[in-house]
């Protein structure tokens, strides 16, 4: 019998399959690859750091002090935005456990039948009715699951993300169910900022030009030349994109079904999830409910629920009728080995590994039968622990 | 002596049966759109098991309660609106609603366990632990099986 001493303790998200970065201790996540979202925040916080410190000064004496303060206002709200896209979850689907991986593929051999050897299985779809129109869900080989509707999976996170829209670099993550609407504010408020930035630019320019001529003008703020151009070629990739979405979003549809043309009405084949109402399309994606994470981030693994193999044996004898957890905290008298085989497979269990093969200590003595399969011990370690706390 | 509320026949093929399919997955039902419902079909392995009726409860209870967490009205448009006013650094204090109703979903799964599944064998795994894709019912027929097998065991041992 060993006593188990777990030292540090290990949280959920370093667990996780998928090609994400955590930050933070779970509570960040973003995409690998983040060089073009530090570009992004460098452009906004350069470009409105020139705009304060060369046209502000002016614009506040010569035409009013809420000028500045009003892009101050702006420029944290597209911040908080931006930040709010890069860092949530978009709505990422967890991997299926090996027990319902397995369950789904003897679904999937149920319904195919038997395949003559050498031919090719047929696709693995599933047809669902919704609103009256049949939506096929595909099944994913990464995950091992039938995606739902709208799901689609991420190649370069290497997840399966709900309502995927698409994933965009320029945030470095994924633009999905969760956080969409910060996307869309924030290409929002960023078109915005940057009309606003380059208005009041040329603005300065010109009330300055009157006083002190253009050249000169040019040579006290130099900065000025760079905002413009920046906001230049900003405003157009920017105010398109925001136009782009408000389209999308009055017609309930996703980038993604967007791309592959899934409600261009061929084949009569509508959106589905469409209200026909443009003001409702709108409402449930911009103030639909804040849907939360089902990646519980920060969450120990099962490899740190102190369940030591000793305690469990001295706990109370079995009561094996009425209490309601009773089947599955072990007898006393049961020999030492059964309580370590159920301490072992608590304990190697992750909760969320990938679907490689689990090599579990089998108990020693053949006479003690073993626990039915180690996913399930998740399950029973979590009663063993809950049973010892009460 | 074991009383327990439930009769087992055979116990090889219970065992053989238990180990096969000792999870039933209940699926999600996308009849109305992309809202959380889970299909209410009484799956043929819990026949034996729990009635019909207060399995469909159990689940309509919890479709119920998705309704409500996810519901488009008055109350979810001024979460909405608020938040946003705020830069969403409201929801760095308060809770969504959401939130709420799930942690009277984990509540109100718990307390099914305990009362009603438990005492039957079965065991509901809160959806949220599976990405809201499926609900699973654990049948606990294994463990308990071989616990008071040990026990006769142990009584033949003591009479001889």
């Amino acid at each position: 019998m060993s006593a188990v001493m777990i030292a540090r303790k290990v949280r959920k998200w370093e667990k996780l399959p998928g090609k994400n970065s955590f930050c933070c201790d779970g509570r960040v996540m973003m995409a690998r690859q983040k060089g073009v979202f530090y570009l992004t925040v460098f452009l906004i916080v350069g470009t409105c750091s020139l705009f304060f410190a060369f046209e502000c000064p002016y614009l506040a004496t010569h035409l009013s002090p809420a000028i500045p303060v009003f892009a101050i206002v702006l420029f944290l709200f597209v911040m908080a935005m931006l930040l709010r896209t890069s860092f949530s979850d978009p709505g990422v689907l967890p991997r299926a456990l090996p027990e319902e991986a397995t369950f789904i593929e003897m679904e999937i051999e149920a319904a195919n039948g038997n395949v003559p050897a050498g031919q090719r299985p047929p696709p693995r779809i599933r047809n669902v009715q919704i609103n009256g129109q049949i939506v096929k869900l595909k099944y994913c080989h990464t995950c091992k699951i039938f995606r739902p509707p709208r799901a689609s999976h991420c190649s370069i996170c290497d997840n399966c993300v709900d309502r995927f829209d698409h994933h965009c670099p320029w945030v470095g993550n994924c633009v999905g169910k969760r956080n969409y609407r910060y996307f869309y504010l924030f290409t929002l408020s960023l078109s915005l900022l940057t009309i606003y930035i380059f208005t009041f630019a040329i603005v300065h320019v010109v009330m300055r030009s009157v006083d002190s001529g253009f050249v000169k003008t040019l040579q006290e703020t130099p900065g000025t030349v760079l905002e413009v151009l920046v906001c230049f070629f900003t405003l157009w990739s920017v105010v398109g994109l925001t136009g782009f979405h408000s389209y999308l979003i009055s017609l309930n549809q996703t980038t993604n079904e967007d791309i592959k043309g899934s409600w261009s009405g061929k084949n009569r084949l509508q959106n589905p999830y469409s209200h026909k109402n443009i003001v409702k399309n709108c409402c449930e994606v911009l103030c639909g409910p804040a849907y939360p994470s089902v990646l519980d981030r920060r969450g120990l693994t099962q490899d740190d629920l102190p369940v030591p193999a000793s305690t469990a044996a001295q706990s109370n004898p079995v009561p094996q009728t009425t209490k309601t957890t009773a089947p599955l905290i072990p007898n006393e008298h049961t020999p030492d080995d059964a309580k370590s085989s159920i301490a072992d497979s608590a304990i190697s269990h992750a909760e969320k590994g990938s679907p490689s093969p689990k090599k579990e200590k089998p108990p020693t003595p053949a006479k003690v039968p073993p626990l039915a399969s180690p996913e399930t011990d998740v399950e029973a370690s979590i009663i063993i622990a809950k049973e010892k706390a009460l | 002596e074991i009383s327990a509320p439930w009769t087992f026949h055979n116990l090889q093929e219970l065992r053989h049966s238990a180990s096969l399919a000792n999870k039933v997955f209940l699926q999600r039902d996308y009849s109305d759109g992309t809202t959380c419902r889970f299909q209410t079909k009484f799956p043929s392995e819990l026949e034996s098991r729990i009635e019909r009726p207060l399995f469909e409860d159990t689940v309509k209870r919890l479709n119920i309660y998705y309704a409500e967490a996810e519901k488009m009205g008055g109350q979810s448009y001024l979460e909405g609106c608020l938040a946003c006013a705020t830069a969403y650094l409201i929801f760095l204090c308060m809770e969504t609603r959401y939130e709420k109703v799930l942690k009277k979903i984990g509540r109100y799964i718990q307390e099914q366990n305990e009362k009603i599944y438990a005492p039957r064998g079965l065991l509901i795994t809160d959806p949220i632990e599976r990405g809201m894709r499926v609900v699973s019912l654990q049948l606990l027929l294994l463990l308990c099986v071989c616990v008071c097998e040990r026990e006769t065991d142990k009584e033949k041992h003591k009479d001889r």
